[in-house]
């Protein structure tokens, strides 16, 4: 517990952007009452000060790529009540989990002039594939209204309202015309998870995947309906190699097409191109 | 029919003038992002002018007809499913109070809502949808327990109904037997009339209140000539269905078939994204959700739509009892073209084809019952000839 018997809430970061914090920064006309509802012990984004641990509820953000990093989410674990990850990097190991399809010394002896100085791990992995996870918050970013609900839930002691359906299901209830039949716009949002609100079909584009694969994802019969709307093999591949490229429903489709392009148009290399 | 009218569009204007007037929120087609839907209209002007419609499995677009026909599309991309069973309703609220928790019912909060309240006028509405406005009333307010909040959104409401002049590719209610011609359950029943002549609306009275709303407009009764070509314009359009359903013994087939291949075949290309049953005017499902605010000083049940092809849907202790897409179609197909009759009394399908249209992976229930159908027979008719 934190001070006067409020729960305390921790925010952590791994590798990431910070995106995902700062939509906790943006919930403007909520903040006073999260300030009120909970003691933030620790929050580096927001504030310097730091109450010791252990914290009733932590945030985390991020995906594991250093082995310091994967030590540290232990000890985060450990002294943590209820741990909830928040965003792609977090639940799937994010953009940067496109080194996991590559060669990571290549990659840094590249970029960095003294490549002896990083020291970084082969893949980047979702912190569930490192210690237990409580919940989880998708998207990149996270969604504002999930993750006042999910802090709702949490407070109350009841189970938070985060749908696992697809997208399409939000389209539909907020009365939007579908782009990919009325406009053939080609539409990840029937494999990917709701919770977004159906934001990128509401302004007329395709959804892009950003909150990973929904629960009962049939991403093959996708790929068949991508193709058919005119994409061709490595434009279906780049689409399911962003944000979510580690979440396995994406990874396994991406490395099914790759293995069953027709003359090699598809390698991984000419995808990362 | 006596108390028939022909109007030109002026008059309807002066319909929607008096519903306005009369305190009804008036809803009717308008084109919004690419497809005709539903919407508040204050003027003929927002109609679909010239607009007709294009539809196919996972297949959508507007076309210029050519001509002013402002009802010349078929179904639009929802029914009045929305209107009378909107997709998240709130059911009630209760705030902490200095004596104990206060429960607000929602009709409480109507002036802070900004949506468009009951009573309502539909303008425009298909045979179709007719049909699938029957079938809700009875599942809906026809049993022991009567839906409050549907039954408030469908009291007092006018519904002005259309003849189909131009039934899409996906359109099959002459198998259901549903349309194209609206037959009961609207006040009054318009046929625009484009080919020939002037551009009129016949206009049938169907209720004590359409008739009167006719009266009142001082339109020319119609001619004798107008109501043959208005007869000929549904029979035109019957012929004209894009897909088809033999529904003959359909139940039993389905009752006798649940281990067909013919559902791994449907698994296989469906994509459990939920389109096809948030777009059916007659699946009703609904899940119903608390939320609380961060202080815990209120609360609000809501009633929101849900669907057989969402795994939680169907999530009881221990998990889920319809873990595969293969039998979440099944659930969905089956309830839908028997278990809805031996339910409800009639099929749980009439024939709107939006299934068919808003499934971005083009399954096609006419097409899927069709197959069943072919494999049970051919099924059986092996067997007749084993010795
Ligand atoms: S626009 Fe995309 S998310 Fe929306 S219903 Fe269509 S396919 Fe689904
Ligand atoms: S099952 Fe399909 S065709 Fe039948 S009423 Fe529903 S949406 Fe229309
Ligand atoms: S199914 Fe029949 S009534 Fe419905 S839109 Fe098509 S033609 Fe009209
Ligand atoms: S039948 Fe089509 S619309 Fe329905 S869940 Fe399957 S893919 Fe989605």
């Amino acid at each position: 517990m934190g001070t006067a018997g409020k729960p305390s809430l921790a925010v952590w970061k791994f590798a990431s952007c910070d995106g995902c914090q700062l939509t906790l920064l943006n919930c403007e006309d909520e903040l006073l009452s999260i300030a009120g509802a909970v003691t933030i012990a620790y929050f580096p984004e927001a504030t310097r000060a730091v109450v010791e641990g252990p914290y009733d509820v932590s945030l985390v953000e991020g995906s594991v790529t250093t082995p310091h990093d994967a030590e540290r989410i232990q000890q985060i674990r450990a002294m943590s009540g209820t741990l909830v990850t928040i965003g792609a990097c977090a639940t799937a190991g994010g953009i940067q989990a496109l080194r996991n399809l590559g060669d990571v010394r290549e990659f840094r002896s590249v970029v960095y002039a003294h490549p002896e100085y990083v020291e970084t791990l082969d893949r980047s992995t979702p912190i569930a594939a490192h210690v237990s996870v409580d919940h989880e918050l998708r998207g990149c970013p996270i969604d504002k209204r999930q993750l006042l609900e999910l802090l709702a839930a949490l407070l109350a002691g009841r189970k938070p309202r985060i749908p696992t359906y697809s997208v399409c299901i939000e389209c539909k209830e907020r009365g939007n015309v579908c782009v990919a039949v009325a406009d053939g716009t080609p539409c990840l949002g029937p494999v990917t998870q709701a919770g977004c609100g159906a934001l990128c079909p509401s302004f007329a584009r395709g959804c892009y995947g950003c909150f990973g694969p929904q629960d009962s994802a049939n991403l093959p019969s996708m790929t068949r309906r991508l193709r058919a709307q005119g994409m061709s093999e490595p434009q279906v591949i780049r689409l399911y190699r962003t944000f979510n490229t580690g979440a396995e429903a994406f990874r396994a489709e991406s490395q099914r097409v790759v293995s069953g392009s027709t003359a090699g148009t598809a390698t991984a290399e000419e995808v990362s191109t | 029919m006596t108390g028939a009218h022909t109007l030109a569009l002026d008059d309807l204007q002066e319909l929607i003038d008096i519903l306005s007037s009369r305190g009804y929120s008036v809803l009717g087609p308008t084109v919004v992002d690419g497809a005709i839907d539903i919407r508040p209209l204050t003027s003929v002007s927002q109609l679909p002018h010239g607009w007709g419609d294009e539809q196919d499995g996972a297949h959508y677009r507007l076309r210029r007809r050519g001509d002013d026909a402002v009802f010349g599309f078929a179904c639009g991309a929802q029914s009045a499913k929305p209107v009378f069973f909107p997709a998240d309703e709130l059911l009630w609220r209760s705030r902490s109070g200095p004596d104990g928790p206060q429960i607000d019912r929602p009709d409480d909060d109507r002036p802070d809502d900004d949506r468009y309240g009951p009573p309502y006028a539909v303008l425009g509405l298909r045979s179709c949808d007719l049909a699938a406005i029957r079938i809700h009333d009875r599942v809906l307010t026809g049993r022991a327990v009567a839906d409050a909040h549907y039954a408030t959104r469908r009291t007092d409401s006018v519904i002005i109904a259309v003849t189909c002049t131009d039934p899409a590719g996906t359109c099959f209610c002459v198998s259901m037997d549903t349309g194209p011609v609206p037959s009961e359950g609207f006040d009054i029943a318009l046929t625009e009339l484009y080919a020939d002549g002037p551009h009129r609306f016949v206009a049938r009275p169907g209720s004590p209140r359409g008739a009167e709303l006719l009266e009142r407009l001082a339109a020319r009764d119609a001619t004798d000539e107008d109501l043959a070509h208005a007869a000929s314009v549904g029979e035109q359009a019957a012929q004209r269905m894009g897909r088809r359903l033999d529904d003959t013994n359909l139940k039993n087939i389905l009752y006798d078939n649940a281990e067909s291949a013919v559902w791994d075949d449907v698994a296989d290309r469906c994509l459990s994204c939920g389109n096809c049953t948030l777009v059916c005017p007659t699946c009703f499902c609904t899940s119903i959700t608390d939320v609380s605010d961060l202080a815990g000083a209120t609360s609000e049940r809501h009633r929101v739509w849900d669907s057989c092809f969402s795994a939680d849907y169907s999530y009881i202790h221990g998990g889920a009892v319809r873990e595969s897409t293969r039998s979440r179609y099944r659930q969905w197909m089956t309830h839908k073209l028997a278990a809805w009759k031996d339910q409800f009394g009639t099929s749980g399908c009439v024939g709107c084809g939006r299934c068919i249209t808003w499934c971005p992976a083009a399954i096609d229930i006419t097409a899927e019952a069709g197959e069943l159908r072919r494999v049970a027979e051919h099924r059986e008719e092996r067997r007749a000839r084993q010795p």
